[in-house]
């Protein structure tokens, strides 16, 4: 059950998407944060679609594993939906069923709002699906690294990032350990009614939660056993190297911005 | 009650990039009352065959009866409660199952949760505690206070006080003692024979499996190598050695001994006591054949 999440998850391949520069990639994603805000109708929207798709293609990671592992996000693309659906009041009233009062401007709404979601969730997924956490890391302290002039704790943080990618995979399976141990003791996750099943959840998190704790400390001592004292003179063994594909790249995202721009309604 | 196993097939996260065949066409019959240890190399599909021993894991190939229940390849199977109340598994490192606040509880979780009432569950815990070799005491305390030890007894009373038919060990002893070790295997030894268990135990050690077993399984690369009695199984011990496995120490023994004097010893025994009388009789007769 554990083994279908794809959040924070790196699937290894030879497409450009993988080659490009880490620092290229966070750049591009951080532009598309801001540029998704740009499009508002149908139009400028299906840009962002096509340019997302477009993407994912370029990616090479299977559409049908992708969809498998976002599918418990799409939960929450539905509920952001329906609660633009049910809350917002402007516009023709489309049809009443009771109290439930449904406007022109709530599906339009529901409709851009989850899209955008799903479009944001779509392309930083490619991000961690095509490039290791590692890279990431470094790619951040990097862009970062003029923040140190102000006392940033730069390397701090990027450390923090890198050990919480790296034990993602690793919790998830002791989380599949724990709920196999437990299924056993008869304990059911997968059936029954609702209530027995957040009851359920006991069982599971407390393990977790102690196992965190337990690795937590070892890898503090490991660290501190291998003489790490935080980056101060710190050399990297990984050196970045920026290429055509990332330049070019990022002046497509610049296309496609200004595309939206004179689309924009 | 009995197991069996037919023609079965799994793979790890179907249809993703990580798609990752464990086992291929696993036929294991498993009667009541057996001891059978399932020994192999890292990663040769051990302990994915134990979790289709009480359908945490249903087959994408083939089908698994258990009892009277059959789970089939590509069927939805519901309540299943019923298998995993006769099937108990002792997972590796167990004490990471405990979460109760006091030992008494975590033990009673098992039962309670297949319906058996609360007095009789307390009841449970107190006869599993002490079958484990604990002070009743202890029943009081946190199971985070215990240690190491301690910890893996009170996680495998948690798994006796079930009060399964069948008992499936997946390296119950890996990281204790040696005499914890002995105890522990020793326990379950005693139970499988007083309650007619039948017991399935996967492990590294080739000791415990001559010792223990009646029938031992070597798996390979996901396939069932070899099958047969201890005897059997050790008494071609380079088909072993080549699959990066091991003999018991006897049996090594033994081959040295015999490579030694240039004979061949008409069996191969699985005990020290077994050897030493071979041994012993081979030189009274003068040391040769």
């Amino acid at each position: 059950m554990m083994e279908k999440m794809i959040i924070g998850r790196y699937v290894p391949g030879e497409s450009i998407l993988h080659k490009m520069d880490p620092r290229s990639k966070l750049i591009i994603v951080f532009l598309f944060v801001c540029v998704v805000f740009i499009a508002n109708n149908a139009l400028t929207y299906g840009v962002l679609a096509a340019y997302t798709f477009l993407m994912v293609g370029m990616s090479k990671i299977p559409p049908r594993f992708l969809y498998g592992g976002l599918k418990p996000v799409l939960l929450l693309v539905l509920f952001t939906f329906l609660l633009h659906i049910f809350l917002t009041k402007e516009g023709e009233l489309v049809f009443e069923l009771g109290w439930l009062k449904v406007y022109e401007e709530g599906i339009r709404q529901g409709i851009f709002i989850s899209l955008r979601f799903l479009l944001l969730i779509l392309i930083t997924s490619l991000l961690t699906l095509t490039t290791t956490p590692i890279e990431i890391t470094d790619g951040l302290e990097t862009l970062l690294n003029p923040l140190k002039k102000v006392k940033f704790p730069v390397h701090e943080l990027a450390l923090m990032m890198s050990i919480s990618l790296r034990f993602i995979p690793t919790l998830m399976q002791e989380t599949d350990k724990i709920m196999k141990a437990q299924t056993a003791r008869g304990v059911e996750y997968n059936s029954g009614p609702i209530k027995e099943r957040i009851k359920a959840i006991v069982p599971l998190l407390i393990p977790l939660f102690i196992s965190s704790f337990k690795r937590a400390e070892e890898l503090a001592v490991a660290m501190e056993a291998r003489g790490y004292k935080g980056g101060e003179g710190r050399t990297k063994y990984r050196q970045l190297t920026w290429g055509l594909p990332d330049t070019t790249m990022i002046l497509f995202l610049g296309a496609v911005t200004f595309l939206l721009i004179l689309l924009r309604g | 009650m009995d197991i069996s196993l037919k023609n079965v097939e799994y793979r790890y996260q179907a249809d993703s990039p990580f798609e990752r065949l464990a086992i291929t066409d696993v036929s294991i019959d498993i009667p009541s009352g057996t001891y059978l240890a399932v020994i192999g190399h890292t990663g040769s599909g051990k302990s994915t065959v134990l979790q289709h021993l009480n359908a945490l894991l249903k087959p994408t190939k083939g089908s698994v009866v258990i009892g009277s229940r059959e789970i089939k390849a590509g069927r939805k199977e519901k309540n299943l409660k019923g298998v995993r109340e006769k099937v108990g598994i002792v997972f590796q490192f167990p004490e990471h199952q405990l979460f109760e606040e006091t030992v008494e509880k975590d033990i009673m979780f098992g039962p309670m949760n297949f319906g058996v009432s609360e007095r009789q569950a307390r009841e449970r815990a107190r006869a599993a505690i002490s079958l484990v070799g604990l002070p009743e005491e202890i029943l009081e305390k946190s199971p985070f206070d215990l240690s190491g030890g301690q910890m893996r007894r009170v996680a495998i009373a948690g798994v006796l006080a079930m009060e399964p038919e069948v008992i499936v060990l997946d390296e119950p002893t890996a990281g204790l003692d040696p005499r914890g070790r002995k105890e522990i295997m020793d326990l379950f030894y005693t139970l499988h024979k007083k309650r007619n268990l039948s017991t399935v135990l996967v492990t590294h050690s080739m000791e415990d499996a001559a010792r223990y077993a009646d029938e031992i399984i070597v798996m390979h690369q996901g396939k069932v190598f070899t099958k047969g009695s201890p005897e059997h199984i050790f008494s071609n011990p380079k088909a072993l050695i080549e699959l990066g496995l091991d003999v018991p120490e006897v049996v090594g023994l033994q081959l040295k001994i015999e490579e030694a004097f240039g004979t061949k010893f008409k069996k191969i025994s699985l005990s020290e006591e077994e050897l030493a009388e071979m041994v012993a009789r081979f030189l009274e007769g003068g040391g040769t054949k």
